[in-house]
């Protein structure tokens, strides 16, 4: 009997780069980034604009391969994958909430809540059942049949979590999620996630707020496309109310 | 899937109801025109034909034609009595004269036309007697002054649900007994309705209305078996004999082939049909690249949606074929729109050129089969173009 081999990470991130343009004008964006990120984390990326938190993030999220380097996402290699790939991988483990929230406009929250399952082929019943239950779980159950524009930013950004939740996935993948909100509901949302963090849910989120970045357990700084250094969340470790 | 995407094109559509129909214009008129005047053209062939057979069942009608120098010479019945005897193959000929009456019955008049004619043209012609009998050879013969209606006649002057058999009738002012009634027959080919006259033999008509022997024309019909060519050169020969034209004179008279009419009246339909299907060729094409405008007008208005679904996603195939059914749509419903305007104008301007309105399943499927895959082929591009954006770019859309 030998020993258990130590969990792999979820994540691996090995001497990424990416750059930007060709020639002259070519813009280096990441230069050479190392980064492991297990499951259960709760990560805030945090740096100035300009030092590739954002390139960072989309590379996580499937929707960019670096230039150089090597990620591994549960053991695969997803630089290797075609578009088509990488959008089944965001599809089945992914969940994206944006700083725009980015709704359909015109479209119930329950409707934009059930898009994720419509891609996964699922039935109208069953798609309408786990939106529902989705919209529950963030606090917005009543507000099922409203239009984003009915909405306000707080429940809006609420609802975009709701989607990014609806299938279940391994990783939420926040881009500064409390960006176009006061801080009375940033905190709110921030709770939101530390809440579904609790629950077993993988956060990924970038941000340039200290306060918001506090509620990670982990926060990784950028600085000039490499990563500075990474600390412990100031507030991960208060006891969840 | 397709269900739930076929609804959001749908959705798509009605939030830019007034765009969506500005933009199908070019399609819905032309799926209109084409139906319309394909409908119109079957309107006009049906009656055509309808004509055709009013000329009757026979092969050939051959009546006088004024020569060069001014003369008319009529046939008479001694002509049509060489034709059926000396052309091998000619069954049936049979010689007919018309007269303007005045119709008098039980204190009703009509103005009509009297139609000389005996039982062999009614056969060549195959005009049934529905009600009563045909003229007798001895009425034929003696030239009795009996009578078949026409329905048009009977329904002006004599009453509906009273048999005419037995009455007795004046046409201007001579009277004759009624023995029977014709069939219902089409639209006449001069335009006049065959139903409106009253069929007396050839000897009395000859002699109480016209005063001569003459015949306005007579039809013959010839055994299958035989060429109509060889019938007709046959016939050109005897009765040029017969008039005694000598080789330099033109004819004096003229034959209708009614096969050969037929073709022709079918050989200029089908010339108007394919004009008008260029025409509206080129109407659809200008509508089709009206849709692949809008469609891309439309995938960049909806970058940042299509950024959101290819996100938590969506494959690119997934998107196309949500943007071409959009266009497969939005087509089928301008080609929809088409065919209801082509049903309504069809109709009224049936009515208005008094041709019957013949509704034709075939066209409008076809129309709008391919009016959807005109959706297919002009709303490729577009679809094309938002499956393969990036989606960072698409979500940093504005």
């Amino acid at each position: 009997m030998s020993a258990p081999s130590p969990p792999e990470p979820l994540i691996e991130l090995e001497g990424i780069t990416k750059v930007f343009g060709t020639g002259s004008a070519a813009f280096q964006a990441l230069k050479g980034v190392d980064l492991k990120i297990d499951r259960g984390q709760f990560v805030a990326i945090m740096g100035p604009s300009g030092s590739g938190k954002s390139t960072t993030m989309n590379i996580l999220g499937c929707l960019d391969v670096p230039t150089d380097g090597i990620f591994r996402f549960k053991g695969v290699e997803v630089q290797k994958l075609d578009r088509d790939q990488r959008s089944l991988l965001r599809r089945k483990y992914l969940g994206f909430v944006f700083q725009g929230f980015n709704l359909l406009a015109r479209t119930t929250a329950l409707e934009n809540v059930e898009l994720p399952l419509l891609y996964r082929g699922e039935k109208k019943s069953v798609r309408q059942e786990a939106a529902m239950r989705s919209l529950d779980a963030v606090g917005l159950g009543p507000w099922a049949s409203h239009t984003p524009a009915e909405l306000s930013g707080g429940q809006q950004q609420r609802v975009a979590i709701a989607r990014a939740l609806v299938t279940d996935p391994d990783v939420l993948l926040a881009d500064e999620p409390t960006g176009n909100l006061d801080s009375e509901r940033s905190v709110e949302i921030m709770e939101l996630l530390r809440r579904l963090n609790a629950e077993g849910i993988t956060v990924l989120m970038v941000t340039h707020e200290e306060e918001m970045a506090a509620f990670a357990k982990t926060i990784v700084h950028f600085r000039d496309g490499l990563v500075e250094r990474i600390e412990r969340g100031a507030r991960s470790m208060e006891v969840p109310a | 899937m397709l269900g739930a995407t076929f609804l959001l094109a749908l959705r798509e559509i009605r939030r830019h109801i007034l765009r969506s129909i500005l933009t199908t214009l070019g399609i819905i008129i032309g799926v209109a025109a084409v139906v319309t005047m394909v409908t119109l053209g079957n309107g006009v062939t049906a009656s055509v034909q309808d004509e055709i057979s009013s000329l009757g069942a026979s092969n050939f009608i051959v009546f006088p034609v004024r020569t060069d120098r001014g003369t008319l010479r009529p046939f008479d019945q001694d002509d049509v009595d060489a034709v059926q005897r000396q052309i091998a193959g000619v069954t049936v000929a049979a010689g007919n004269v018309t007269a303007n009456v005045t119709a008098f019955h039980n204190g009703q008049d009509w103005d009509t036309s009297v139609t000389g004619a005996n039982r062999a043209f009614l056969e060549a012609q195959t005009v049934e007697v529905t009600e009563g009998r045909a003229f007798t050879r001895d009425e034929e013969t003696a030239g009795k002054n009996v009578c078949l209606l026409g329905l048009k006649v009977r329904e002006e002057i004599f009453l509906p649900d009273v048999s005419p058999l037995g009455e007795q009738m004046r046409l201007n002012d001579v009277s004759c007994i009624v023995v029977g009634v014709l069939e219902e027959r089409g639209q006449g080919a001069s335009g006049a309705d065959d139903n409106d006259t009253v069929f007396m033999p050839l000897k009395t008509v000859q002699r109480r209305f016209r005063g001569n022997d003459d015949l306005d024309f007579f039809v013959l019909k010839y055994d299958a078996g035989y060429a109509s060519s060889a019938i007709q050169d046959s016939l050109v020969d005897l009765l040029r004999e017969r008039r005694l034209l000598r080789d330099a004179e033109a004819n004096d008279f003229n034959v209708i082939d009614t096969a050969q009419v037929n073709d022709a009246l079918g050989s200029v339909t089908g010339a108007l049909t394919a004009m008008v299907a260029v025409i509206a060729s080129i109407s659809l094409l200008v509508g089709g690249i009206g849709i692949m405008n809008i469609m891309l007008v439309s995938v960049t208005e909806r970058t940042r949606e299509i950024g959101i679904r290819l996100a938590i996603g969506a494959l690119a195939r997934e998107v196309r074929l949500q943007f071409l059914t959009e266009a497969v749509v939005l087509c089928a419903l301008g080609g929809l729109v088409g065919l209801i305007l082509a049903f309504l104008a069809s109709i009224s301007l049936a009515s208005a050129i008094e041709v019957p309105f013949v509704f034709d399943p075939t066209i409008n499927i076809l129309a709008l089969a391919f009016c959807a895959f005109m959706g297919i082929v002009f709303g490729y591009y577009p679809a094309r173009r938002a499956s393969q954006l990036d989606p960072i770019e698409a979500l940093r859309h504005e």
